[in-house]
């Protein structure tokens, strides 16, 4: 542990459950209890979890449309805006022929559209970031095996019952988990 | 609350992880995978031994000339690509679909891909003659003021296959992190858990990436089935925009879509039988995993064959003299060997994967994928050599004899798809264990061992 003369406030409050059932169920608890601020971490993605931690973000689908459209554009606007700017008029075919000019909309509609989707994905989810302070506690490296977690932030305006809640879920145990950095 | 089911199931989940994390970090045969290695690292030295021939001298030292200028290296380009389509297949129309076998084939299906398509994007930059200056393709502002022709499909084919190469590693890389994580988290040296760590980006497996991710996931694989459909189709497009006899029939872009996958599939069928077989993954790769990729070998063969009949059909129905004297020379000609290697190697033991017991038999699968592999690439050979050597008027037909050094930069090819394979396989994650996990965990719940509610 580093030396901090000024403590930071908890990171949060972690509970940790043998399968995911038990944390869907304790997320839907929590919820209901009137925590607010909460994540989970899991081995794998749970579909129910998504649903009972409320979360609705839709800005990847969005950027991904958004990121198809501008390829398509540039893709088309390049060749219409090149074709005209050195034109290469042959056998009295249109300079601008659309149909030619498809497969490569085409292509770059579909560049557009992953690249922003997966670097949309990766800034959203601010990552890459190495290090984070639920790396700290001692069992978390289950979390990519066969462990479910459950944190209830620092932040949440009932963060004071939170630990004692947790307990009641049963769950295999509970830890603090300190806050290991400044606020993002 | 703990049952024994749970406990059964947290055990299965760990199970699945240590085994698949297991082979890069422990790797089980390390004598065998050298015994691999080496060898493809001489082709690899082949191949640079080509390249470094063929760069000196020009592509004089291939056996090309008019009319036969597309040799063994636009058989090889399209050969290669078509492979690499069925790792995106696999992956990607099979996740849409929902259907959990796919998840013990994906990762090895796609890092096939990805390095197939490297060989084949190889191949068209060394075909330029002068390949450095590749970047001509590109369209970029240059102090000649030029710009490349968009209208033809030599342009269409450069960003084709760069946004496939782009696609296929975001792809194959965003499904490699969450495993990335878990070989870090089960690392013990420091150097492996700092090089994992790096790869995993920090992933944490927290619910709110995991929504993200998976959104990012599917999307890009709903965007990859048709842009596999568009590239194989713009190959196609590449060979009927020329006015040669036997490439402008209309079956063409399905033909060459479906030879893709099907190559594709024989491909992956012969890895997973090695995989299973050298890392011991036979309760990952089940002989339900063989059986499917059987079916899917099968299925986009006979739908090949159909392209086969349609091909001799639209030169027949045509009756264009050309064309039925092109298809005279294929079927008798002195390229005949590989239009009947095509249908004997494709189509012959292909009729035994309507056995079950066939669809299991590693060994079988490994058999039957390898003569689809080689003939596929007969028929890849047929198709261009065959039309080129043999076009409109008799003056004008002219042999080829593919030189020395195109059948070596061919040899060390393979080098430049099994070195990164292996390493892969030796270093990576071969099997997506999260996925896996995840797929039982569905099928858990479905079965009704749910009591979320209690």
């Amino acid at each position: 542990m580093p030396e901090r003369k000024a403590p930071l406030p908890p990171f949060g409050v972690m509970a940790e459950f043998d399968d995911a059932e038990h944390l869907v169920d304790a997320v839907k608890r929590a919820r209901n209890a009137g925590f607010r601020r909460l994540d989970a971490y899991t081995p794998f993605p749970v579909a129910d979890l998504t649903e009972a931690l409320g979360i609705q973000d839709n800005r990847v689908p969005w950027l991904t449309l958004a990121g198809g459209v501008m390829g398509a554009a540039a893709g088309f606007g390049l060749q219409v805006w090149s074709n005209l700017d050195y034109p290469i008029p042959v056998g009295g075919r249109p300079l601008v022929a659309p149909p030619a000019t498809l497969l490569i909309t085409f292509e770059l509609t579909v560049l557009g559209a992953v690249l922003s989707a997966i670097l949309g994905m990766l800034v959203l989810n601010r990552l890459p970031r190495l290090h984070h302070p639920v790396f700290g506690v001692p069992d978390f490296h289950l979390a990519s095996t066969d462990k479910f977690f459950l944190v209830i932030l620092g932040e949440d305006a009932r963060f004071g019952e939170a630990a004692r809640f947790l307990s009641d879920l049963a769950p295999v145990r509970v830890v603090d988990v300190p806050q290991t950095e400044g606020p993002e | 609350m703990r049952d024994a089911t749970d406990t059964r199931r947290a055990a299965a989940y760990a199970h699945v992880t240590a085994e698949v994390t297991g082979i890069p970090l422990h790797y089980p045969r390390p004598r065998a995978w050298w015994l691999c290695f080496l060898p493809a690292c001489g082709l690899l030295a082949l191949f640079f031994t080509a390249l470094g021939v063929l760069l000196w001298n020009g592509v004089g030292v291939w056996g090309l000339n008019i009319p036969v200028n597309w040799g063994f290296d636009i058989i090889n380009y399209i050969w290669f690509l078509g492979i690499g389509h069925a790792g995106t297949l696999i992956s990607a129309m099979l996740l849409l679909l929902n259907v959990h076998w796919r998840n013990s084939l994906n990762r090895f299906a796609e890092a096939m891909t990805l390095f197939a398509v490297v060989c084949a994007g190889l191949y068209p930059l060394m075909h330029l003659g002068r390949p450095w200056l590749f970047y001509w393709v590109a369209p970029y502002p240059n102090s000649m003021t030029l710009w490349p022709q968009f209208k033809s499909p030599l342009t269409w084919d450069f960003f084709a296959v760069l946004t496939y190469l782009t696609v296929s590693a975001l792809f194959w890389y965003i499904g490699i992190v969450p495993d990335l994580a878990a070989t870090r988290d089960r690392a013990r040296s420091r150097l492996a858990q700092v090089l994992y760590g790096l790869g995993a980006l920090g992933w944490r497996g927290s619910a709110r990436h995991w929504a993200r991710w998976g959104q990012a996931y599917r999307l890009t694989a709903a965007i990859a089935v048709p842009l596999v459909v568009s590239v194989h189709s713009e190959i196609s497009l590449l060979l009927a925009a020329g006015p040669v006899p036997g490439w402008s029939s209309t079956v063409f872009p399905p033909y060459f879509v479906l030879g893709a996958a099907f190559s594709g599939f024989a491909v992956v069928s012969m890895i997973a039988v090695v995989l299973r077989g050298a890392l011991g993954l036979q309760d990952l790769v089940r002989p339900l995993h063989l059986d499917m990729l059987g079916r899917l070998l099968l299925a986009t063969g006979l739908m090949t064959a159909y392209g086969y009949a349609a091909e001799v059909f639209d030169a027949l129905y045509g009756g264009e003299k050309p064309e039925l004297s092109l298809l005279a020379d294929r079927l008798t000609g002195p390229f005949a060997w590989s239009y009947w290697g095509a249908v004997i190697a494709n189509f012959v033991p292909l009729q035994l994967l309507w056995w079950r017991g066939v669809r299991r038999h590693p060994l079988a699968l490994f058999l039957i994928g390898f003569s689809a592999m080689v003939g596929m690439w007969c028929e890849r050979f047929m198709l261009l050599a065959t039309s080129l050597h043999h076009s409109w008027v008799p003056s004008s037909w002219r042999p080829y004899t593919p030189s020395f050094w195109e059948v070596a930069l061919f040899a060390g090819m393979l080098g430049v798809f099994l070195v990164p394979f292996l390493l892969f396989v030796r270093f990576l994650p071969v099997i997506s264990a999260f996925e896996v996990k995840e797929a039982m965990f569905e099928e858990s719940e479905e079965k009704g061992g749910g009591h979320a509610g209690a």
